[in-house]
């Protein structure tokens, strides 16, 4: 971009005093590209991709407990089980009684999750784009509302679980004003409840934000030219608000429902490990993982990360999130698709170009 | 003006005036202003009054813990000496969020500073592939990578003998995992929105892409790099489950490890004054900041996308 101008030159007159390089359409940006990205990539090498990998060896072995029946011993090391750590829900379900009936831990915390995301990123969505509309429309005061948003944001997830700990204890505030005596934060469905509060209080107000950010874009005189043709305050907020919001508000859910889905802090340190009702698949596979059972805690993890994948991947695909944001990527995905079509109409295969939306130099 | 062009008789007096400019407001707009004013008062109310709730904890008298009075009475210090009673160890915990927190942001501002330039700036086929790995990894569930580095750590593995047990390295590589993405991220949307032209002008006058960098956009880019790095230190401060796994010792433990495990002094009890004042201790210093810089955090949480 910042060079393609002068490359094009050179690549148009071909350079007599330099001596020639081995591709013209080269500037060496590639080069100090890779030079500059390399270390960061190195690092994520090293802290997530070595690690995924190790997971996933790890999740096909499992360390021996029991007794060997022909030597009498526990055998040392781990031995391979293929996908034993896997079916091991159906083979010996390890059954607990949670929310939903008696099943399988790693079943219960799979529900569990999927309840908490659904839950929360539901009420957090509906509170956020509340509050945006709420301070859009405000003159006054926009930034002391705004100051306010961010503490919710700013408090470790463990010190604002102590706080609704506090809040909700048997003897608390809660109790108080509801004039009840309900144990919130026993192994009960009232402890779900203590956790959608709670985690819904944190994070409305950061989808607020995001929403509030996307709202100022939307020019005024949209809404003017709407009036004039006679469409309500409902209609407006339908046909206008949302569609326009919608690219901002669609990343900030997608991040929210892929933070809810592996929530460990707010459950281990508002009701404990070992709680069934709370139980997220974060937490069973950190608890496997303490009792060095590293190869049924790797298969849980991997568990959720399918999940994760899975749910990001309809993020993508079914609402159109456009996490990446970056116009020269997504100009180079229309194309392709392009070519594929154009390629499929004429019922021939074409050989994809790489790139042509450049001024010059795309590939070194 | 009006006034004074306009004949004596139907000249009108400077309250008419005032009267006649004030726009008309009927009581379809006096309501939505209430509602607004309300609804404002409603937001405000929902962030701050659990943490006014811990404030008004931490200052009641240590046996009132639970005290459900508005205001506490008599209002009372003491819990915030009970804190740093040595058998809680909160302020080495301090002490150690604070290396791990500075030490992970410098790191990743160091590495994300040239991985983000590249990434917003220079042309390069792999880049779609390197920005959908690098959005990923702050899609990880922090737990699957979790229990490998855990058995890398403690010398499980052969190939890497070493016990990273309760040391800073423990808790500041795996940050990494998700600091690095959450700045790099920032740092590119920062990088994008400095005008290019800032660049070409420099690299016109004969400067390499590095100097243009060095002397042109880093210190233009001064307030979004700033506010990364107040967002990637929240980030890491916040953190918990890494912090958890490798700091086992009471003397490894971060601010928040330390307060998920407050017993307090007094052992029978949940110490409810002691862990508030504890939270409070930890989280006043950040909102202090995050107010001071509100402006462009929102800016920088707006511009990433990203938590």
């Amino acid at each position: 971009m910042s060079q393609g101008t002068a490359t094009t030159l050179a690549g148009n007159t071909p350079p007599i005093t330099r001596k020639p390089k081995k591709n013209l359409l080269s500037d060496g940006q590639g080069t100090l590209a890779a030079i500059l990205i390399s270390p960061t990539m190195l690092v994520i090498l090293f802290v997530v991709g070595i690690p995924i990998l190790l997971s996933l060896r790890e999740s096909v072995f499992l360390k021996a407990t029991a007794v060997d029946p022909v030597t009498g011993l526990i055998p040392e090391g781990e031995s391979f089980v293929g996908l034993g750590n896997f079916t091991d829900i159906f083979n010996n379900p390890q059954v607990v009684q949670g929310a939903w009936g008696p099943m399988d831990r790693l079943v219960n915390s799979f529900v569990n999750v999927t309840f908490f995301t659904v839950v929360c990123v539901v009420l957090e969505t509906i509170l956020g784009v509340a509050m945006a509309l709420i301070m859009a429309r405000a003159f006054r005061g926009k930034g002391f509302v705004r100051a306010a948003i961010l503490i919710p944001w700013a408090i470790p997830t463990v010190v604002s679980a102590r706080m609704w700990g506090l809040i909700f204890d048997s003897n608390g505030v809660m109790n108080a004003i509801l004039g009840q005596k309900i144990l919130w934060l026993a192994d009960n469905s009232y402890s779900q409840m203590a956790i959608v509060i709670a985690d819904v209080w944190k994070t409305a107000p950061f989808i607020g934000l995001l929403t509030l950010a996307g709202l100022q874009t939307i020019p005024a005189d949209v809404y003017e030219a709407a009036r004039v043709d006679g469409a309500n305050a409902w209609q407006q907020f339908v046909r206008i608000t949302l569609p326009m919001v919608k690219p901002a508000l669609v990343v900030a859910v997608l991040f929210r429902t892929l933070d809810t889905m592996r929530m460990f802090d707010l459950p281990w340190a508002m009701v404990g490990p070992g709680k069934y009702y709370v139980e997220t698949t974060s937490i069973l596979a950190y608890v496997e993982n303490n009792q060095l059972r590293y190869g049924s805690a790797a298969a849980y993890s991997l568990v959720l990360f399918a999940y994760i994948v899975v749910v990001a991947f309809l993020f993508v695909k079914l609402l159109g999130a456009d996490v990446i944001g970056d116009d020269e990527s997504r100009a180079l995905t229309a194309q392709r698709k392009r070519q594929k079509e154009l390629a499929k109409a004429s019922n021939q295969k074409v050989k994809l170009a790489r790139s042509t939306i450049t001024s010059g130099e795309g590939q070194s | 003006m009006t006034t004074a062009t306009a004949p004596a008789s139907a000249r009108v007096t400077a309250e008419e005036l005032a009267v006649l400019t004030k726009p008309r407001r009927g009581g379809k707009y006096w309501v939505s202003q209430i509602g607004i004013i309300l609804g404002m008062a409603f937001i405000v109310l929902y962030c701050v009054l659990p943490f006014y709730w811990m404030i008004v904890s931490s200052l009641r008298l240590p046996t009132e813990g639970r005290d459900t009075t508005f205001w506490p009475d008599p209002v009372s210090f003491e819990n915030y000496p009970t804190v740093f009673d040595p058998n809680n160890g909160f302020g080495r915990a301090l002490l150690n969020s604070l290396i791990v927190s500075l030490t992970t942001t410098l790191l990743t501002l160091l590495l994300g500073i040239l991985g983000a330039y590249a990434l917003a700036r220079l042309r390069f086929w792999a880049k779609g592939l390197v920005l959908s790995i690098i959005i990923a990894c702050s899609m990880f569930p922090g737990i699957t990578l979790l229990i490998p580095l855990f058995k890398m750590f403690t010398g499980a593995y052969s190939w890497m003998p070493i016990n990273w047990m309760n040391t800073y390295q423990a808790l500041i590589i795996p940050s990494l995992s998700f600091g690095l993405p959450l700045a790099v991220w920032n740092l590119t949307a920062f990088f994008r929105q400095l005008p290019v032209e800032l660049e070409q002008a420099a690299m016109v006058d004969g400067c390499t892409p590095g100097q243009a960098f060095r002397k042109i956009i880093l210190p233009l880019a001064a307030p979004g790099v700033f506010t990364t790095a107040i967002i990637t230190f929240i980030a890491v401060w916040n953190e918990f489950m890494i912090a958890l796994t490798f700091g086992t010792r009471q003397d490894m433990y971060t601010a928040v490890v330390s307060i998920s495990k407050f017993t307090g002094a007094y052992g029978y009890d949940t110490p409810w004054g002691t862990i508030m004042a504890a939270g409070v201790l930890i989280t006043v210093p950040l909102i202090i900041g995050v107010l001071i810089f509100q402006r462009r955090i929102v800016a920088g949480l707006t511009a990433g996308g990203v938590k």
